[in-house]
């Protein structure tokens, strides 16, 4: 939460207390405010909530441990997909929450550690390349395995996933107050999300505080150094990778629920990039910069879209960048000019877990 | 017998764009330590520029001949592609050449990623068919065994600009220099090597050669993409570290073995995988009516094909980081 209260640069330094209610005023209220502005805006922050979760699992991987992972999108991918194999009519299946949520985030994170074994001894852009492999082989069976068993149904995707019900009671219905007045089952699905990402967050910063965040640190600034100093180098990258991957499948089961369709085409290397780039704007390592980088620019292309559209319609007379094409190219300018002008993110992680110079230092030995 | 020959052809083929591609990367590599993501997306540029150009041209002059109209496109494509390098250099990487590990890297998706979408925005999503200039009519040089001549033109072409790759960084003062920077670049520097000058021309030739396999690559296929870089460039990477990353010899093998085994595995994976072709689950209950009436059961089909670069990538990289001809660099990242 501290981490969140910085979120708000002047105030967040001078009275953290006071930021920390701001921002955490912000999050309950902010459903209320977007209902008002249609439904639409309900269903992206909801969309974002769930960014946010993936932004953290990667950051883990990535900010903490140094392990530059571009298959990310694979772990979410079976999160979903679990949830779709369990929770839904393709094979009868209509297990409860409880169980489907942790089997899928314990078969994601099964897929980390299966991820994490061969990829042990590969560093920086190689790491990049493989976990990227790993990525699009996940996405080419999922296409391909409705065939000679139907397994994923293909690229047309499962649908009619079962939704959300805590305790018999389906979140995706709303619930009626009064005869006019019920409330939004998306509005509901965002608190969920909160209660999910606000779980993500402490196991998150509990972990980074503790020996095994300080052993990622120590491997992500200097392998050989941790090594030497009796860090299990090995173990821990795996627990890297897995915990990231846990995560990753959580997120992917409540997207599941949520959208109540999943196709392989959720899950494509744009989505990793996409994750990524919300991980290395915001700042690698940070918690709070993460979160607010998985927030704008989950945010930012639906504003644009909103504000760009209309201005185009005015201009041209017909849309040349549709929403697709901006978002694209506002996550692949963010992600350049990032690096080229603030390669450490908007809030850059503290010198305490990070020391970016040591890094740098122990590069150019190499 | 005949269709393992014509795969045979094939994987030639199409090793030899792999190839192409990625002496491209292997040079980068060697001289930065860097892998370019976006050279995959040059290739892309490389192809749809030269499919305006043949389109511009047929339509301004049609009484020019298809070989010439060709060359137009090709070299226009090769100028633009040229100048392209240099702009992606100059502006995304030169800047960061002494920056953290990550920072070039992550950059360098993200001109990847803006390379496509500015190709979206230009030329649409659609395929756009690329013109046959080179007569389609396979020949047949062995009973059953097809050979176009644009992949006749495609190997004798490649065949020739590797060559020339090779005498440049062999046998020239700039190959040398090449060399040199690529070995130590401070103290190329210090012995008056102007290496970023290198760096940049590093640029420029790999960009070209992208250009013409882009032009190889669509010719073959007949189509061009704003998304048709990503499968080349992350094959002719893996070929790169198949055949040894930084090693230009090690990059042509690389292309050709991967281009090879590729179109050998995709022939045979199908029936491979058959279970109707194993006795033991032919019999069984469940199998028997499928593969009853000359039906199949491939586990894996020819779908799969893709994934043949990423496996070998990474068995590789995890038992052979030196690649088949090449230094070890995997930890070195």
């Amino acid at each position: 939460m501290n981490e969140l209260a910085e979120a708000i640069p002047w105030l967040g330094s001078r009275n953290p207390k006071a930021a920390r209610h701001v921002v955490l005023a912000l999050m309950m209220i902010a459903p209320l405010i977007a209902v008002l502005c249609g439904n639409t805006w309900v269903r992206i922050l909801d969309f974002a909530l769930l960014y946010v979760m993936l932004a953290l699992g990667l950051n883990l991987v990535v900010g903490f441990a140094g392990l530059l992972d571009l298959g990310y999108i694979a772990f979410y991918a079976v999160g979903a997909y679990t949830w779709a194999f369990l929770a839904s009519p393709h094979f009868g299946l209509h297990l409860p929450f409880w169980l489907v949520l942790p089997l899928g985030a314990g078969f994601a994170a099964c897929a980390g550690i299966i991820l994490g074994f061969p990829v042990l001894r590969l560093r920086g852009d190689y790491l990049a390349i493989v976990t990227l492999g790993f990525g699009e082989i996940v996405r080419i069976f999922m296409n391909n395995l409705n065939y000679p068993i139907n397994v994923t149904n293909g690229p047309q995707g499962i649908n009619m996933l079962d939704s959300l019900s805590l305790f018999g009671w389906d979140i995706s219905r709303h619930i009626p107050i009064t005869e006019n007045f019920k409330i939004n089952s998306l509005v509901l699905f965002y608190y969920v999300f909160l209660l999910f990402v606000v779980g993500s967050v402490i196991v998150i910063r509990r972990l980074q505080i503790s020996r095994i965040g300080r052993g990622w640190a120590a491997i992500r600034d200097d392998e050989l150094a941790a090594k030497a100093i009796g860090i299990n180098t090995r173990n821990m990258k795996l627990l890297a990778f897995s915990l990231g991957a846990t995560f990753g499948g959580v997120a992917g089961g409540l997207f599941g629920s949520f959208q109540g369709f999943v196709s392989p085409e959720s899950f494509s290397l744009m989505e990793s990039i996409a994750i990524l780039t919300m991980v290395v704007f915001g700042g690698m390592g940070n918690l709070g910069g993460v979160i607010i980088g998985a927030v704008a620019l989950s945010l930012l292309p639906e504003i644009l879209r909103s504000v760009a559209l209309p201005v185009q319609q005015q201009l041209f007379g017909h849309v040349i960048l549709d929403p697709e094409v901006l978002r694209m190219l506002l996550l692949s300018l963010a992600m350049i000019f990032m690096m080229l002008l603030r390669p450490a993110g908007l809030m850059p992680a503290h010198s305490r877990y990070s020391r970016p110079e040591l890094v740098i230092a122990g590069k150019e030995k190499a | 017998m005949e269709t393992f020959l014509q795969q045979i052809v094939n994987g030639l083929v199409v090793g030899s764009v792999y190839a192409l591609v990625a002496l491209g990367y292997t040079m980068v590599y060697g001289i930065l330590g860097l892998i370019n993501f976006a050279h995959g997306d040059v290739l892309m540029v490389g192809a749809l520029v030269s499919l305006q150009v043949i389109l511009f041209v047929q339509k301004t002059w049609p009484a020019l001949g298809a070989i010439p109209t060709l060359m137009i496109g090709l070299s226009v494509a090769v100028t633009v592609c040229m100048l392209l390098g240099y702009v992606i250099e100059r502006a995304a990487y030169r800047r960061l050449r002494n920056a953290p590990r990550l920072a070039p890297l992550i950059t360098a998706i993200g001109v990847s990623f803006l390379l496509q979408t500015l190709a979206m925005i230009i030329w649409g999503r659609n395929y756009h068919s690329f013109p046959q200039l080179i007569t389609t009519a396979p020949l047949q040089p062995i009973d059953g065994v097809f050979i176009t001549p644009v992949q006749v033109v495609i190997l004798i072409s490649s065949a020739l600009l590797m060559t020339g790759l090779i005498l440049l960084v062999n046998k020239t003062r700039l190959g040398r220099a090449m060399r040199a920077t690529a070995e130590n670049h401070r103290v190329a520097g210090l012995m008056g090597v102007d290496t970023n000058k290198i760096i940049a021309t590093t640029f420029i030739i790999g960009s070209g050669l992208a250009a013409v396999a882009g032009v190889m690559f669509s010719s073959n296929y007949g189509v061009a993409h704003y998304a048709m870089g990503f499968s080349p460039g992350i094959k002719a990477f893996t070929a790169a570290v198949l055949g040894g990353i930084g090693n230009l010899g090690g990059a042509m093998v690389g292309g050709v073995v991967l281009g090879l085994v590729e179109s050998i595995g995709a022939g045979y994976l199908g029936s491979a995988t058959d279970l109707c072709h194993l006795p033991i689950w032919a019999q069984s209950a469940s199998l028997q009516t499928t593969c009853a009436n000359g039906g199949s059961f491939e586990l894996l089909s020819s779908n799969y094909q893709d994934i043949f670069a990423f496996v070998i990538l990474g068995i590789v990289l995890i038992f052979r980081p030196t690649g088949l001809l090449g230094e070890r660099v995997s930890d070195r990242a």
